[in-house]
């Protein structure tokens, strides 16, 4: 519950549910002293039960949507002004005392549990000035008797809502230390200040000067992409044999695994679409370097997958990976060195001497687009593709049973957390160019 | 006596000319005040400078961005084939959870799902049984954020307590999972989001201080941190491009940016929407992504034409969007409202083909799964859901004494089936019937 309190004075202006009350106004609050006309309240109801409410979750942007109830008060006397937030003004136990002490003769037993068991506390303790808390109680409800019912429910609200953030039922997050850190709109999260705009203006300097596509031609993009990857989409087009999650048949899945001796078509069909495809596939990748070792340039792709390493492996092993690296690779008459053009070879030798992960990037860069140009169309045309594509298998689609309501049994696959486990204790040390991933990659 | 008449007189000046030293020192002191107070206007006239100069460039931006737009994208697509109306069912409902679902990831074994809720419950179910095969209970509520590790070995997530955890996984019943907990990020505010990169050994995060960053798991190091947006950041997604560099992120201030892992700079800032960016998705092709924000709008954002190129919006949909993703050809975006549905919307077409409800309280969170079979849902209703599309689409026709069921297919290339019946069923034969095609 938010209450947004509009100072009477010079400005009317809200403040949020923590800050003080400008001190003109406290002044006017101060005991026995009726406050004139000006205060306005606005006042957001909660929503479902009171305690949720207080509790309400990081909203990025207050809820304005709310109801909220704006009431005008006329005069009030000198007990309300205790709920207003102000440190000079603490919640004392006493208040609490009185707050008790008017719940209890209002709704005779009518206290919470944790609200009971607080009465008693306080009552043994401030024992001696019992009789005032229960006499301020009685004057209290009295005149709040001589309210018009609007005032007395909004009043009877706030003091409400006041309890529940200076004295928080148990088991509920105390809001006034966690409160400030929740995430609100009035303070900024990031100072702006000259720096920021720098940035700002940096940032956009450097876009201005970026390179634009024409709309018609990215979006032709889109079109394409779409078409071509139809058949793929099991939203789309359905899968086949059938889609897991309707016929309960994993079929699906183990036909796509990563280790099967035939793929399927479309599997297949998918590595001519990019280069991406084909390397992203563990299958495609494997095929890929056959055909490379039948052309002598293996030694490519086996890089790429060093460099891969490197930028997504562990930091501390980068040293000792990059030096792997040039040994095998870059260094003047290497066993499967690569071929790089001077400049890109010069940077990758200066940038060696000081290793950090992005050391090899240029060089992974040149290889890249090297085997994209070359070796990949020259694969997809080549007899090793094209078998591949004539094996590959087109699934049945299954028929549908005639009982759809006998659910088949679902089985359970093997955890990833599991095989991977059993991998790394099967497994010799220095796994090499493959890396971790793909102990793990072992799919159902 | 006329010295004694100067003592005196030199006494009675000394302390007057005592007194009026401290008076002295305070004119002195008054010009420095209002050198302070100059300088202090100096800054303030730069710092508005500086904003007015900021606002002068990205005004000159977007007349740049606009001067290449030829054409609009439903023009583009007017030569597709448009899509019927599809009807998404709910396949699995996973309940376990005890308080809200706020957040959830996919295993790339394509039926393992992590998610994480209010209470602090982070559960590990395996979708396709509906089994729960780990849970975690983290120390704090509120777990805004989780992700699944490549491998399928470790899940990280994070929420209130401003950090990122990572938990190895482990199948020994026995063994608390919470024991081998390891810190990776560190925050100053509240974690929205966190993501790994393509391998075990980065975590991407994105936190309600402002800025996002990318942390060595091993270590708990932190290898870059992103500056530029103005408030806190929700959401973030990492480019499936072949170079693999960059990631887009968006935040309460609006924006949404691209950023480049390496440098830490803010390569692309598109400012279009007009509240709280929830979501962000990249199109599968890595050249656009989507973005879900609280007014109640996608859009599409093209990365090489550096612009907006869709809306997906209807007059009748008021409610946010917590969450988008595309489906696997890219050609159906989903939304998550927070007015508990699934609006499905046709990409190039900028139509909604499918409102999808079942939830009874509001979508919280909403991922395809890895080969695009289907997409899980989170939400405050305790649940998440797994959906799909029926194949079929029905119509009936009453024709007197005959009712015709006709089953359409969705997709345009499969055979439409057509069964008659001579007698008018009854309406609980009926209901039967329908449920009977898939």
């Amino acid at each position: 519950m938010f209450i947004f309190f509009l100072a009477a004075c010079e400005k009317h202006r809200p403040l949020p549910l923590f800050t003080k009350p400008s001190s003109s106004l406290h002044h006017r609050l101060s005991p026995c002293l009726p406050l004139s006309p000006l205060a306005h309240f606005l006042i957001l109801h909660p929503s479902a039960s009171l305690p949720a409410a207080t509790l309400s979750p990081p909203h990025r942007t207050i809820n304005l949507r709310q109801k909220h109830r704006k009431v005008s008060l006329g005069f009030f006397f000198s007990q309300t002004p205790y709920f207003w937030t102000s440190t000079r003004w603490p919640a004392s136990e006493l208040d609490y005392a009185i707050y008790l002490a008017k719940k209890n003769i209002r709704k005779q037993g009518e206290l919470m549990e944790y609200e009971k068991e607080r009465y008693s506390v306080l009552h043994k303790r401030i024992n001696h000035t019992w009789d005032f808390v229960v006499m301020q109680a009685r004057e209290q409800l009295r005149a709040s008797k001589q309210r018009r019912k609007a005032d007395r429910i909004v009043l009877e609200c706030q003091e409400q809502a006041y309890w529940l953030i200076n004295r928080p039922p148990p088991g509920v997050h105390n809001v006034l230390d966690v409160g400030l850190e929740r995430p609100n709109n009035f303070s900024a999260r990031v100072t702006l200040n000259s720096d920021y705009y720098k940035n700002e203006i940096e940032t956009s300097r450097r876009a201005l000067g970026r390179n634009r596509v024409k709309s018609s031609i990215c979006l032709e993009g889109f079109v394409k992409y779409s078409e071509q990857y139809l058949n793929h989409d099991p939203i789309m087009q359905g899968c086949l044999p059938s889609n897991p999650w309707i016929s309960d048949d994993t079929a699906h899945w183990t036909m796509n695994a990563d280790m099967v001796p035939t793929p399927t078509r479309l599997r297949v069909e998918r590595w001519s679409f990019s280069f991406m495809e084909l390397l992203e596939d563990s299958m495609g990748r494997r095929e890929f370097m056959t055909y490379l070792e039948k052309e002598f340039s293996a030694e490519n792709l086996c890089f790429w997958q060093a460099c891969e390493d490197v930028r997504h492996g562990e930091s501390s092993r980068i040293v000792e990976k990059v030096e792997d690296i040039y040994k095998n690779f870059l260094a003047p008459g290497a066993a499967r060195w690569v071929n790089i053009d001077s400049k890109t070879m010069d940077k990758t030798l200066e940038g060696i001497r000081h290793p950090h992960r992005f050391v090899m990037d240029d060089a992974q860069m040149h290889i890249y687009f090297l085997m994209k140009k070359d070796s990949y169309p020259r694969y997809l045309k080549s007899d090793l593709y094209k078998n591949m594509l004539a094996k590959a298998i087109v699934p049945q689609e299954t028929k549908k049973s005639v009982f759809p309501f006998m659910r088949r049994q679902r089985h359970s696959s093997p955890s990833p957390a599991q095989a991977a486990t059993q991998a790394e204790d099967g497994q010799a040390k220095g796994a090499g160019q493959a890396g971790t991933n793909s102990a793990g990659g072992s799919n159902a | 006596m006329f010295y004694l008449d100067f003592l005196i007189v030199i006494l009675c000046f000394k302390p007057f000319r005592c007194r009026s030293l401290p008076a002295q020192r305070k004119y002195m002191r008054s010009p420095l005040i209002p050198e302070m107070a100059t300088q202090e206007v100096q800054l303030n006239e730069t710092l508005a400078h500086l904003k007015t100069e900021s606002e002068t460039l990205k005004s000159k931006l977007e007349e740049e961005r606009a001067k290449l737009h030829d054409v609009e994208l439903h023009q583009v697509a007017e030569k597709v084939e448009g899509l019927g109306q599809f009807v998404m069912k709910t396949r699995r409902t996973l309940k376990g959870h005890g308080n809200k679902v706020l957040c959830m990831d996919w295993c790339k074994d394509k039926r393992r799902i992590v998610s994480s809720s209010q209470d602090g419950k982070v559960i590990v179910w395996d979708a396709f049984t509906t089994n729960k095969e780990h849970a975690v209970t983290m120390p704090c509520t509120w777990v805004m954020a989780c992700a699944y590790a490549p491998s399928g070995c470790a899940v990280a997530c994070g929420g209130l307590d401003n950090k990122c955890s990572v938990y190895p996984l482990s199948l020994d019943k026995n063994e608390n999972l919470a024991a081998k907990k390891k810190s990776v990020a560190m925050h100053t505010n509240y974690l929205s989001a966190c993501s790994f990169t393509n391998s075990d050994m980065q975590i991407l995060t994105s936190s309600g201080d402002g800025t996002c960053a990318l942390w060595d798991v091993e270590s708990g190091q932190l290898l870059q941190s992103f500056h530029g947006h103005a408030a806190d950041v929700l959401c973030l997604d990492l480019a499936p491009s072949e170079t693999g560099n960059t990631f887009v992120s968006g935040g309460c201030d609006k924006k949404a940016n691209v950023w480049d892992m390496r440098s830490g700079q803010c390569i692309q800032s598109f400012e279009t929407h007009e509240s709280d960016i929830n979501s962000v998705r990249y199109y599968p092709s890595g050249d656009a992504f989507a973005s879900g924000s609280d007014d109640a709008t996608c859009r599409l954002y093209d990365l090489r034409a550096d612009r907006e190129v869709a809306i997906y919006s209807k007059e009748s949909i008021i409610f946010g969007v917590s969450s988008v993703d595309f489906s696997l050809s890219g050609r159906l975006l989903f939304g998550g409202y927070n007015d508990y549905t699934i609006n499905v919307w046709d990409v190039l077409k900028g139509t909604r083909v499918s409102i999808l409800f079942g939830h009874e309280n509001r979508v919280s969170t909403l991922r395809v799964s890895p080969d695009g079979t289907a997409f899980s849902t989170g939400s405050w209703d305790h649940t998440l859901r797994v959906c799909d599309d029926c194949y079929f689409f029905i119509g009936i026709k009453y024709n007197q004494n005959l009712c015709t069921f006709n089953f359409t297919p969705c997709a345009p290339d499969k055979p439409p089936l057509s069964l008659t019946a001579t007698h008018l069923p009854k309406y609980s034969n009926l209901k039967k019937h329908i449920y009977r095609s898939t």
